[in-house]
């Protein structure tokens, strides 16, 4: 599986992304993979999955509240969450939402159009884990979080203490 | 400001703490909108927390189905301003006084990069300045047009035109963006600003430099007097260089520039915004020129649609559509007519858009379209 930039890192991933046209293929046993499923099909097996040790992480698409996953954030240690296009910037929030409001604590990963640009942007709104377009160069990636010399310190800081990357806090 | 999804008016409040004026909704555009303020003042300290709960409110409500509805202007339009404000403040009621609030200390870290340069004595008496400004009439002309007032004693504000007459308005070559730099480095502190003018500005020159300075420019091809004045065109690349338009847009500019190259014309004309796009996405800000230029395409041909009466600033309006489209070389002779009915209408020391919006739009129709109007009647 392609690796991915979590904590300012390239590492492997470990996770198995479930699309919406393979959700027959979640697994329910305790022993299962690591699976991320859209949030409805988490939804429908909440009470058994939320047993099972966060071995299962939800997925967020652009339309989906951030309220909606609210209920499960303390039975799961990963939120990915989709950018269908790079131009569509809902998931910036959700992840702002999901921080800050939700008090997340978790991984959140982006996933989806993911280009080196955006990266910087993505780290700022809470993002630690990166899953980068298939043509995205991954080690040249890793100074997108060095762009800018100075940021300006503002409000709560999502990612102090937990894999703080470059120059930039929030 | 006004013409953004988000704008924002630095102003000081009531107790003389510094804050913003808040505007949304604005944008020009296939539909241009002028924004509404929906918070007259906020303290500067919330500028993140508001941005980010006038987002949140976009996410939820706003149209992505559509990318041409996918904008806070139809979405402001959709719930009218008060119920835009209205969620607006009750989602940053979640994030007020915490949130992103931004520290006193990261203003000032901001404040540092902005100090002021070290002065010096320059007065405005100083005889290098007053001298050949008064015999020299191109450098009179130029500090005229060119020079603002700055705060400072002793100090202008210079701006490089980039409208010389047969160059693409804004253009630039790699040798002049290098006399720039020395410029800025040698007589303004380092500092170089880029207008949407599309001219470069030096911020703080000592008035007795300034004729050293234009010398330099002058030879370079960036100190056409000319700043303001209907020469001053604001173009975008149009169909020469952009897949999008439907005309080309700098022909159109230079065919302009080099109809009326006449200075003293140009000065009695006064104060006028031009502006060209050569498509309906109005990267020439063409809504808010005096006089408006978009390029349309009608049956594969290039057309010219004229608008008049947009302003920015203080007096902000979208400009009016006059009549029919024009063929581009039907253009020059156009703003010439323009500029007849204004020269004919205009009260001592009226300045072009005051005129119009005395006298309305009806004056300068009869006068463009003439037999064509009166035909069509
Ligand atoms: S206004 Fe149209 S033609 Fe001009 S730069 Fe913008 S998109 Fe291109």
């Amino acid at each position: 599986m392609r690796p991915l930039i979590k904590d300012g890192r390239i590492v492997a991933d470990e996770w198995d992304l479930l699309s919406h046209e393979a959700l027959d293929d979640i697994d329910l046993t305790p022993a299962g993979p690591r699976q991320i499923v859209p949030l409805a099909q988490y939804g429908t097996h909440a009470e058994v999955l939320r047993t099972q040790g966060q071995r299962i992480a939800i997925l967020l698409g652009p339309d989906d509240e951030p309220d909606a996953a609210a209920p499960y954030l303390a039975d799961i240690g990963l939120v990915a969450i989709h950018f269908p296009s790079f131009t569509d910037g809902r998931g910036y929030s959700t992840a702002r939402l999901l921080r800050a409001r939700f008090k997340f604590a978790g991984e959140l990963r982006a996933v989806g159009d993911i280009l080196r640009d955006q990266l910087y942007f993505l780290h700022r709104c809470g993002f630690d884990a990166f899953s980068l377009r298939a043509d995205q160069d991954l080690s040249a990636a890793l100074n997108a979080f060095g762009d800018y010399a100075w940021a300006p310190l503002a409000g709560m800081v999502p990612n102090e203490g937990r894999g703080r990357i470059g120059q930039s806090s929030l | 400001m006004r013409f953004h999804d988000i704008g924002a008016r630095a102003r000081l409040g009531d107790e003389g703490e510094p804050g913003f004026e808040i505007f949304v909704g604005g944008g020009v555009g296939r539909t241009p909108m002028v924004g509404h303020c929906i918070k007259p003042f906020l303290p500067r300290a919330e500028l993140l927390n508001y941005f980010e709960a006038i987002l949140r409110v976009y996410n939820r409500y706003g149209r992505r189905d559509n990318k041409y509805k996918a904008r806070i202007k139809i979405l402001v339009k959709d719930l009218s301003v008060e119920g835009f404000a209205r969620e607006v403040d009750a989602e940053w009621r979640h994030t007020q006084g915490a949130g992103s609030l931004i520290p006193e200390s990261t203003f000032e870290t901001m404040e540092a990069f902005f100090a002021p340069p070290a002065y010096g004595g320059a007065r405005a008496t100083d005889l290098a300045f007053v001298a050949p400004r008064a015999e020299n009439r191109p450098f009179a002309r130029w500090v005229e047009r060119n020079v603002a007032p700055h705060r400072h004693p002793g100090h202008g504000i210079v701006t490089l035109s980039l409208k010389k007459t047969g160059v693409p308005p804004g253009d630039a070559t790699a040798d002049q963006m290098d006399l720039v730099a020395e410029l800025a480095e040698r007589f303004s502190g380092g500092e170089i600003r880029v207008s949407h003018e599309q001219n470069l500005i030096l911020p703080s020159v000592a008035l007795r430099d300034l004729y050293a300075l234009w010398e330099r420019a002058r030879r370079n091809g960036l100190a056409t007097p000319n700043i303001g004045l209907l020469t001053d065109v604001v173009c975008c690349p149009g169909g020469d260089f952009c897949a999008l338009a439907n005309a080309k847009s700098l022909p159109v500019a230079a065919a302009i520039q080099a109809r009326f190259d006449d200075l003293d014309y140009l000065f009695d004309l006064g104060p006028l915004e031009l502006n060209i796009s050569g498509c309906v996405n109005a990267c020439g800000h063409h809504h808010i020129g005096h006089i408006g230029i978009l390029g349309v395409d009608k049956n594969s041909e290039e057309w010219y649609q004229v608008t008049l009466g947009g302003s920015e600033g203080e007096r902000t309006r979208l400009g009016r559509v006059i009549g029919p489209s024009f063929a581009a070389s039907d253009i020059p002779e156009v703003i010439e007519r323009i500029l007849q009915a204004y020269v004919r209408e205009r009260l001592a020391e009226e300045c072009f858009i005051d005129t119009l919006e005395r006298i309305g739009l009806e004056p300068f129709k009869l006068t463009v379209y003439g037999e064509r109007h009166e035909a069509a009647h």
